[in-house]
This record gives structure tokens, sequence and C-alpha cells, in this order.
């Protein structure tokens, strides 16, 4: 039984080398037990199961803790400026709609600075996959509030508790016009994958909000725990949506809504404006 | 031979033209007067021959967007205006950074801040180097005429392309808004520049390797060359690093890779300058003024010479010592509180007297006002 495992272990770790940067040398900056490992290990189980050629993979990013990803994946990486990577991703996405363009964020990098670009590129339903890692803080920069932080929570510039509300990612981007809204956590790593990958099949602007934890500052500063703690206390707190639908706002209060949150069949930015160059020049060109 | 057609085109719209010309097929931007009417000629004109254009949230998305699309192998431009090319300088300094070639407008207008929209100002020059934070090499061109306006903007991608840098044209208001008869150049009469692409198997590919004119050759995303584009800075294979062996020589080449062939960039244009004793030197709009304050003057018997800059940065130091040299006095007339006199100064010996006329009241500097400084100064 255990060789079984163990053999099964080996070929999941095998596919993860397959994708790590040849000649980068490791390890990553992420902390020791960072969601952002296991956010990086589905999004590559995604596009293996996908079966995409790493050339024609484009992963963004703006900057923070998990913005470094692109950097440590053989992909076709953008590390851009903060808050930008949907800006820049677009441009990428718009000139060559062959490509498939994944985005990895975080809840500063996308919500704040980015929040403009973030709400754009829902909006425009550009075909761009989107994982945001919501944990809560600015880590890179050594626990500050971030958009997402909850009220009263503390950080190193919420000292006395968060005045501010939180932003819902999910809900945010639904309203912007995304046509594809899911929420996973680091704990519930099969249906990361999966929820991953249906993203990025799916033709539109999608996002797969992650919750993870940032044990170093969000865990330290809230007596939150370690990282195995907080990711066990994510298994505690999520709800799947069906059952989420039973419960009262009451009953939902400081718990994850996961699953595919909202999913519709709508025109996709590209494909329009493709249309258009196909009427003005007779079909030849789009 | 075909009669070539005249058309009665605005500067804006000569930026439009130019660009296709050059082979643009990608414009992001974002409406800013007065450069508004190349977002309305590139979305008029780009779908009708499968290029694209898109109107971004604002203007940092739209050169973010302008980078990403060039980096995928599109050549791509936005335009702007003064506060619009103030949100952009942080990408415009990425773009230094991953030696990306792109094109940005600035139809310049006054101020700070937001200034003034619809009148003329050449307040941007000093902004056009010295924008992004850390070291840097601008290029940046500044046209005179509306031809010239189409002419620079071909010229301005062929110089993006070559040296794999963002490039500013540096338009102002009334050269952006005013109209004239020009007849465009027909297609290949003008040589056009593609960066160079890698040959090498992906495997020996080393995105930012060192070679011997420092501009590597550039792939497309998609092309099987899979590397780090990165703002952070970063070693030959485009790895982020802190080692001071690899920090200086990053920098070292984003500067030499410009000034090492200046020759190749600058681009000035002299008239009556063989045995001048004042020189007019200036730009844009200011240029023209100086040309026929040059003919006024001569005709009136004064040995004057006008210099017109079209490159701006990198700046030609040698070029304008070299022309000046016989020269006791030199005017610079420009649109601002004396930005580029200062560089003139700078390369001119002490001998050479130089004298400034500035005008910072959203009006233009006329002819007559330029011979009255001659009058003042001689």
């Amino acid at each position: 039984m255990s060789t079984v495992v163990k053999e099964k272990d080996k070929q999941r770790s095998d596919v993860i080398l397959q994708y790590l940067r040849p000649r980068k040398a490791m390890p990553t900056v992420w902390c020791a037990g960072c969601g952002n490992g296991i956010v990086m290990s589905a999004i590559i189980r995604a596009v293996d199961n996908l079966g995409l050629s790493k050339d024609n993979v484009v992963m963004a990013s703006g900057i923070g803790c998990s913005s470094r990803m692109p950097i440590y994946l053989d992909f076709n990486a953008l590390h851009t400026t903060h808050g930008r990577a949907l800006a820049f991703a677009t441009g990428v996405k718009f000139a060559r709609p062959e490509l498939k363009v994944i985005v990895v964020t975080g809840d500063g990098d996308a919500l704040a600075i980015g929040g403009n670009h973030f709400i754009h590129a829902c909006r425009r339903n550009i075909d761009i996959t989107t994982v945001l890692i919501n944990n809560n803080i600015y880590g890179m920069t050594g626990g500050q509030g971030s958009p997402t932080t909850p009220a009263h929570a503390f950080s190193t510039t919420t000292p006395f508790g968060n005045a501010e509300k939180q932003f819902d990612p999910c809900g945010l981007a639904q309203a912007a016009g995304a046509s594809f809204v899911g929420r996973g956590t680091v704990y519930h790593t099969p249906q990361l994958e999966k929820l991953i990958m249906q993203a990025i099949e799916h033709r539109g602007f999608s996002l797969v909000e992650v919750i993870s934890n940032c044990h170093t500052y969000f865990g330290r500063l809230n007596k939150q725990g370690d990282a195995v703690t907080m990711i066990n206390d994510f298994k505690d707190r999520a709800v799947p949506l069906a059952k989420a639908q039973k419960m009262t706002p009451e009953e939902l209060k400081g718990k994850y809504v996961i699953g595919l949150l909202h999913k519709e069949e709508k025109t996709e930015f590209c494909d329009v404006y493709d249309d258009t160059v196909k009427h003005l020049t007779g079909g030849k060109q789009a | 031979m075909a009669k070539k057609e005249r058309v009665l085109i605005m500067g804006n719209h000569a930026c439009v033209l130019g660009a296709i010309y050059a082979g643009m097929r990608f414009y992001a931007g974002y409406p800013i007067t007065p450069s508004t009417e190349v977002a309305e000629g590139c979305a008029r004109e780009l779908p009708k021959i499968g290029g694209r254009f898109i109107q971004m949230e604002d203007e940092i998305g739209s050169i973010a967007a302008a980078i990403g699309a060039s980096i995928s192998g599109v050549k791509s431009m936005t335009a702007t205006s003064g506060p619009g090319y103030s949100l952009m300088v942080e990408n415009i300094g990425y773009a230094y950074m991953t030696e990306t070639p792109v094109v940005i407008i600035n139809v310049q207008r006054g101020g700070p801040s937001t200034g003034l929209p619809t009148k003329v100002s050449q307040s941007d020059t000093m902004q056009a180097q010295w924008g992004p934070h850390g070291d840097n090499t601008a290029i940046a061109v500044a046209p005179s005429t509306i031809y010239e306006t189409f002419t620079e903007t071909v010229r301005a991608f062929n110089l993006a392309e070559r040296f794999r840098s963002p490039v500013t044209i540096l338009l102002d208001e009334v050269i952006g808004h005013s109209r004239q008869v020009v007849t465009l150049p027909d297609p290949g009469e003008l040589e056009i520049f593609n960066r160079t692409k890698p040959t090498c198997p992906p495997e020996e590919f080393e995105a930012f390797a060192m070679t011997e004119n420092l501009v590597s050759p550039m792939p497309a995303f998609g092309d099987g060359y899979r590397y780090v584009c990165t703002g952070l800075t970063h070693d030959t294979r485009g790895f982020t690093t802190n080692r001071p062996d690899e920090i200086a020589p990053k920098l070292h080449k984003l500067r030499h890779k410009i000034v090492d062939y200046k020759e190749e960039i600058v681009k000035l244009r002299d008239e009556y300058m063989d045995d001048a004793e004042i020189a007019f030197v200036s730009y844009g709009s200011v240029a023209r003024a100086a040309l026929q304050a040059t003919s006024i003057a001569r005709k009136a018997g004064a040995k004057v010479g006008a210099v017109q800059l079209f490159t701006i940065w990198p700046f030609p130091d040698e070029q304008i010592r070299q022309l000046c040299s016989r020269c006791r006095k030199v005017v610079v007339g420009e649109l601002n509180m004396g930005q580029i006199i200062h560089e003139v100064r700078r390369v001119l010996p002490p001998d050479i007297e130089v004298h400034g006329l500035q005008r910072f009241d959203g009006e233009i500097l006329t002819p007559m006002q330029l011979v009255e400084k001659l009058e003042e100064v001689i």
C-alpha cells in the first residue's frame, strides 16, 4: 500500500520538476510553509492536465511574493510593475490571442494598486485567467494592511485593528463582468487544481481566488498560529457553494464559500474585435 | 510614374500614418487633449489593416498594454500629453529595463499638473529624459512640420527596434493640431528597421546576452524562446540578481548601447550656418519660426544661421559644438522656462554667449519675436 502511495507521490513531483525553469537556482523567495508553493503546483498540474505547450503559455505577474511565480516556471514569463500585470497581459493577449495568458497576483497587487485594471479586465471579458492568491496582507513589504485585510484585524499599518472594510474579490469580479469566478483554498488542493483547469479552458475573463496563508505576518500578528494551523483553519472555515446557499448570512460570517461561484457564456473581447476586423477586411485578416 | 497623392492632414494624424507605414499594428491609449486625434485615427485605421486598437482604462494601462504587445512581437505605440506622460513614466522605465521597443507620442501641453490642455508648450523635454527613476538613457525626437511628423514617427520606430528601447516623440500642441498639405512617401521609399530575432537553438538562448553592439536579439512570446522578462535588475538570462558584478554590466549595457551609437540617432538640420556669427538653436514649432527669423535677418544683412534639433535625447553634444564653433552668440528659443538652453550652454565653449528666449504663456514664439531678440543681443 505504502509503496503505491510513494510511487504516486513520485509521479506527482516529477510533473512539477518538468515545469521548473532549467538553470534557475532555487530556492524560491517564499517562506517555508507558504501557500504560494501549493498554488504553483496546482497551476502546473492544471496546465499539464490540459496538455498545453509551454511555448504557448504566458505567465504574467506584478509585484509581491506570489508575483515571483513566473520567474520559477518555464513559461514565457512577464514579471511587471506593481499592480499592472493585467494591463500588460491585456496587451499580450490582444496582440497574440492564440497565447494562453495566466496572471498570478496577490490581494494587494490586484485589488489596491491594480484595482482599476482588475475591474476593467473583468468588464472587457478578455480571455485571461487570473489566479488571485489572497493572504489578507502585504507579505513582501512586511505585513501591511491590504484591501482584503478583515475589519479589526492587525497588520503593521493597522496596529490598533483595521478600521476599513475588506473587498470580496469574487463578488467584485462578477459585478464587474467576469464570466468565470471561483474560489478555492490551499487546503482543498484537488478542487483548486480542477478550478484552475476549468478557468484556463473557459473563453473569457476568469478569476480563481485562492485563500492562502501568510503565517509569517498575518498569522503571527493575529495569533492564528503556524502554517499548518492556518491551513487546517481553511478546512474548517470553507463551505461548498451548494451548502452555503442553504445557510443564512449570519451563519456564513467568517466562512469561505468555495467552488465555482459564477459562470456564464458571454462574448469575449478579442473575438468581438476580430469580427470587426474580418468585416472591414472582407474576411482577409483577423 | 503615377502622380503622388497630396493630402491635407493634421500633425496628430501624420503620427498615425507614419506609425502604420513603419509597421505599427497595436495601439493602446487613453484620451487626453491635445493628443486624442492620434487615438481616434488609430481606432479608425488599424482594424482596416488587421491591426488592433484598445482604449485602456488609464495611461498606466495604456503603456503597459503597448509594452506587452511589443514583447509579443507586434510593433506598438501609445500617445498622450503631459499629465498622461507623467503617469506612464514608471512603465517607460520598465521598457528601458526589459529592453522593449515601444513608441510614446507626447503632444505637449502647458503644465505643471493639468495645466493648459489646448495651449502650446515644450515643457516636457527634460521629463522625456529624466522621467523614469534610476539611470536611463532616453531617446527622444521632435519634428517641426507635418511632413516631418510623419518621417520622424517612422524614424522613432526604427530607433526603437534598432536599439530595443522606448522612444518618445515630442510634439507640441501647434504641430499636433495644425494641418498642412503633404505628399507622403510611397511604401518602400523610407527604410524600415525590424528588431533582430534570435537564430540560436532555444537551449542556448540568453535573453539579454552581451552582444557586440550591446543589443540582444529579441524573440516574441510564443516563438519558443521562453525567457524571464522582468523589471528587476537581471543577468544575461533574465534572472533577477543582486550581484554587483552583474548589476553594473546590465546598467552599462543600457547606457552604452545608445550613447556609443549616437551617430545613428542624432539628426539635425542647419541653415545658413557656414558663415553664421549668430545661430538660433531650437526644435519643434519654434524651429519653424527660427527659420523664418533667420531669412528675415539674412535679408537685412546679418550673418545669422539656424540649427534645428530633430534628436533631443541623447543630446547632440559634438554636433552642436561643431556647427556653432564659428559663432559668437547662440540664441535658444523654447516654449518653457529654459530646459534645453542648459544643455546648449553645457556643450559650447565658454567664449560663445548663449542667450535664451523663453515663452511660457501658452502662446507660440513668433518669427518677429526671435528677430527682436537678435537685435537685442547683437
